[in-house]
């Protein structure tokens, strides 16, 4: 299995280049913030272990908020963002971006303060990685490769399966088989198998996956006695911070909007200030670990809950932990994604992102928070900032294909299968 | 505060089809004179919702925002309604686009509500038999300085059914006139076709228990005068109350179109025809459904209307009964907050956590009570008979429906059920196809061919159907709000 990786590589725009930095960005696309897949600058097509990849350029637009927290705002430089998702290391993705692409990605972080040159690039780019608080993948070891196989071969499947004659369950698998077998005899498909786990990662997420919960056996006893505290500060102070939702501003709506449903799969990026005060900094801190531990160990395999519609999502604090940044690829429309977060997801969503300045007011970290929707879609929709590039490899496909696609693929290579899994194999093709 | 709703502050549509009315025709206007446009609003005689004896002719009035901007409604008034409704249905490629409204539905093509020369005032006129056209020619003659009729838009009493052929505006949801659903952000697991008021009023608390944003004003003159506080702010006047968002889109369809590819896919098999099309639809040419009644009732589901709306799509996860896509079950897929039979602390608990793989698939849709629309659209045009349609000399006739909706939150519900459910191209998993009847089988970059529909069928793969072509053009529409009698005076005060 090859474990997913990621990159973002935050970069400080000089001082009045901002408008020529997305000059050269939008040199990139065919359409309003759509990747040409093949454009001259950084050619993403080519690299056949990229799912996603985006620059955003980041501001400081929500800043002010702090005011309400009784904080003088610092200005904040504006920066631009690289990030992406990978099969394996985030690192070697970088540097085959720079092998491949050295001249294009000159061109770009030309415009960002101690701009790079041919002999430093995959050195500037790597010092300028930032580590991810929290990363998920929807599915955890699909590689690119193995979408594209199982694509496909859920199509060949699908319309060899229609031309079958009627027969029984099991007669029907067993000639789709076989006709999987020919065809991969004839190098029609290819179905290659799973390469080996890399020993350093298993015992690396091994380590990870027992010491976080003993860190937390170690650490409980401790929070046991210090609750009725926690539970009383943590109450104060969901009672006294301020909630600032207004409808955001229509013309910052329209911009985003552009760039929005054009394909299957939606790009969200957010920002917003972490709340001050070493409480809220040291529980978004937590939490954030649990997230991560959750999407590293507990899901992975299709959903992230009940969410099934998250390709890649990620949590990345900024400016020394007084930012945080989330960034997303998901499926349909936005008001069907937050409509998600808000009815199936809000609990989770509160955890973590009521340690933002102005989120709508949860009680006990859990309750309220998103469920004001509209509060929240506000909230959201404010923070939100608008992707200059965007890049998908696996175009046209869902989350849930890529799931079906996968269980079309997992019923060819089970040893036997009963007539009625055979039947809703049959169905989903 | 007073739990009791004022009938007589509501314009009738909200609770009223007017099936006696049988006419109906409605009128799109322009204000020319500002004052006098006021001053024939002011004194419309608009049917309310409190019951009486049935007039021989009913109004409703609604405007577009720019309509209330050329009534003078103050910019801070009109720019604090619902940011969907000041920028509008037809205007926006960013919202056409998330709605499906390109291709053949491109706005750049409609008959009315694409341009610039937006609707400002929408006058609908019910009228009892044989009444409407005198009703029409009188508003005319005392419109003629107050406004410019851009366009009546005709219907026709088809007999509630619509011009495929199908019983049209089968399935209603219950609007809970009487408040008795607690005000409370509560988890509901098990669908229900009772809605809150506040889903399609304004003023009132929605499904999660709260007040859907709309203008409160500052109690001053006018305001304090003719509106009612809000019940939510108190300090405020409340010119939402009452008042109701109203989504009007034109649908044109294509009848001959329709059944002659139905024909052609079933080999001019007349029983294989009709059970493809009822398929897409998912009722049958009556309007009784697919699937058996549910084993319990359903909360805002009567005894009457058993038969037709009792039952839920919970035993039938895979579409064998009633297809996945089909256009019945994309709108209304009649489903709860948690998936199906969730029951004790464990259940739900593995649910919300998502442990519980064997209803995963089948918790991909949204819980439908935060998407229901209240729906009043009427047929137009000319009625074709099956047979006609079929005959290959018939041309095709300009035949459709006025498509009314009414919901308090535009983006939450209309948008929402168009864009991600009647347009959306990966319903509830669907690999890529759009709503059997209203979909645009848009060609996009990433999903070159969306003109499908999947039929599952019982052991064996699915039937699709391919190659389906557009069978309903958006053809004209608008955003409007539909405003409560009181909030009606206020607007038009001076």
């Amino acid at each position: 299995m090859i474990p997913p990786g990621h990159f973002m590589v935050l970069a400080e725009v000089l001082p009045g280049r901002e408008q020529a930095l997305r000059g050269v960005l939008a040199q990139m696309n065919s359409g309003p913030g759509q990747a040409d897949p093949a454009n001259r600058l950084l050619p993403f097509g080519r690299f056949d272990t990229l799912h996603f990849a985006r620059f955003v350029i980041l501001d400081d637009a929500t800043q002010g908020d702090l005011h309400a927290h009784g904080v003088n705002p610092v200005s904040l430089p504006t920066y631009l963002a690289f990030l992406g998702d990978c099969d394996g290391p985030g690192e070697r993705q970088l540097d085959e971006f720079v092998r491949v692409a050295q001249g294009g990605l000159l061109e770009v972080f030309a415009h960002c303060v101690g701009a790079p040159d041919g002999a430093n690039l995959a050195a500037w780019l790597h010092a300028r990685d930032l580590p991810v608080a929290a990363a998920y993948a929807n599915w955890i070891g699909r590689t690119v490769r193995r979408v594209r196989e199982e694509r496909a071969l859920a199509e060949a499947l699908a319309s060899r399966a229609r031309q079958l004659a009627p027969a029984s369950p099991q007669a029907l698998r067993a000639q789709l088989v076989e006709f999987v077998a020919a065809e991969r005899r004839q190098g029609r498909l290819q179905v290659a198998a799973d390469p080996p786990t890399p020993a350093a990662w298993w015992w690396r997420n091994l380590a990870h996956a027992i010491a976080i919960p003993l860190i937390g056996l170690v650490a409980l006893p401790f929070l046991v006695v210090l609750s009725p505290f926690l539970a009383w500060h943590l109450r104060k102070l969901e009672r006294a911070d301020a909630e600032i939702a207004p409808a955001p501003d229509p013309g910052h709506v329209a911009e985003l909007a552009t760039f929005e449903d054009r394909c299957v799969t939606n790009a969200f990026t957010a920002l917003g200030s972490v709340k001050p005060g070493r409480f809220r900094g040291t529980l978004v801190v937590v939490l954030v670990a649990l997230l991560d531990y959750a999407a590293r160990h507990v899901y992975g395999r299709g959903h992230l809950t009940r969410v099934q519609t998250i390709h890649f999502a990620r949590w990345v604090f900024i400016d020394g932990g007084q930012r945080l940044l989330f960034a997303s690829n998901y499926d349909g429309i936005l008001e069907s994604y937050m409509d998600d977060f808000i009815n199936k997801v809000a609990w989770g969503l509160n955890l973590v992102f009521s340690n933002g300045v102005g989120y709508p007011r949860t009680r006990w970290l859990v309750q309220g928070g998103a469920r004001n929707s509209q509060a929240f879609k506000n909230y959201l929709r404010r923070h939100q900032v608008a992707n200059s590039v965007w890049y998908k490899a696996n175009a046209g496909l869902s989350a849930m294909d890529l799931a079906r696609h996968g269980r079309i693929r997992e019923g060819l290579e089970r040893a036997a299968m009963t007539d009625d899994e055979i039947e809703d194999w049959l169905r989903s093709m | 505060m007073s739990k009791d709703l004022d009938f007589s502050d509501v314009q009738g549509l909200l609770r009223f089809g007017y099936k006696h009315h049988t006419e109906g025709a409605f009128a799109l206007l322009r204000v020319r004179n500002r004052a006098a446009a006021r001053a024939w609003l002011a004194k419309a005689q608009v049917g309310t919702a409190a019951k009486g004896p049935l007039p021989p002719t009913v109004l409703q009035v609604a405007f577009t925002a720019p309509g209330l901007q050329a009534l003078g409604v103050p910019d801070g008034v009109t720019s604090s309604f619902a940011p969907e409704f000041v920028a509008g249905l037809g205007t926006d490629p960013n919202r056409a686009r998330r709605l499906g409204d390109v291709g053949n539905n491109d706005p750049a093509h409609w008959q009315w509500g694409g341009g610039d020369a937006q609707p400002h005032v929408l006058v609908m006129a019910y009228a009892m038999p044989g009444r409407l056209d005198a009703c029409c020619r009188d508003l005319e003659s005392h419109w003629a300085v107050a406004f410019e009729l851009m366009r009546w838009l005709p219907t026709t009493d088809m007999g509630g059914v619509e011009p495929f052929g199908f019983t049209d505006g089968v399935s209603q949801p219950e609007i809970d006139w009487e408040r008795r659903i607690p005000a409370e952000d509560h988890d509901s697991l098990a669908y229900r076709n009772l809605s809150c008021l506040g889903e399609f009023l304004l003023g009132y608390p929605n499904e999660y228990g709260r007040y859907t944003a709309r203008p409160l004003l500052e109690p001053v003159g006018a305001a304090a005068a003719l509106l009612p506080r809000a019940e939510d702010d108190p300090e405020r006047a409340d010119l939402g109350r009452n008042g109701s968002y109203m989504v009007l889109r034109t649908l044109r369809q294509d009848v001959p179109g329709f059944w002659r590819f139905l024909d052609a896919k079933a080999r001019g098999d007349a029983i294989e025809r009709q059970r493809i099309a009822e398929a897409m639809v998912g009722r049958r040419t009556d309007g009784q459904p697919l699937l058996p009644p549910a084993p319990m009732p359903i909360e805002g589901v009567s005894r009457e209307s058993t038969a037709r709306n009792g039952f839920t799509f919970d035993d039938d996860a895979a579409g064998l009964r009633c297809p996945v896509g089909a256009h019945i079950r994309r709108a209304n897929p009649r489903n709860a907050d948690l998936p199906a039979n969730t029951d004790g602390l464990v259940s739900r608990a593995r649910r919300i956590l998502g442990f519980d793989g064997a209803v995963l698939h089948a918790d991909a849709v949204a819980s439908v009570r935060f998407h229901r629309v209240l729906r009043r659209g009427r047929e137009y045009g000319q009625r074709m008979p099956l047979g006609e349609a079929l005959a290959r000399s018939s041309a095709p006739v300009e035949t459709g429906l006025q498509f009314i909706c009414l919901c308090a939150d535009l983006a939450r519900q209309f948008e929402f059920v168009q864009g991600a459910w009647i347009a959306g191209t990966k319903f509830a998993g669907l690999p890529h196809e759009g709503d059997p009847l209203l979909g645009n089988r848009r060609a996009a970059p990433d999903e070159p061919d969306t003109a499908r529909f999947t039929m599952p069928r019982a052991g064996c793969p699915s039937r699709v159907i391919e190659g389906l072509p557009a069978f309903v053009d958006v053809v004209g529409g608008a955003y409007f709000f539909l405003p409560g009698v009181r909030a009606l005076r206020y607007l038009v005060s001076s």
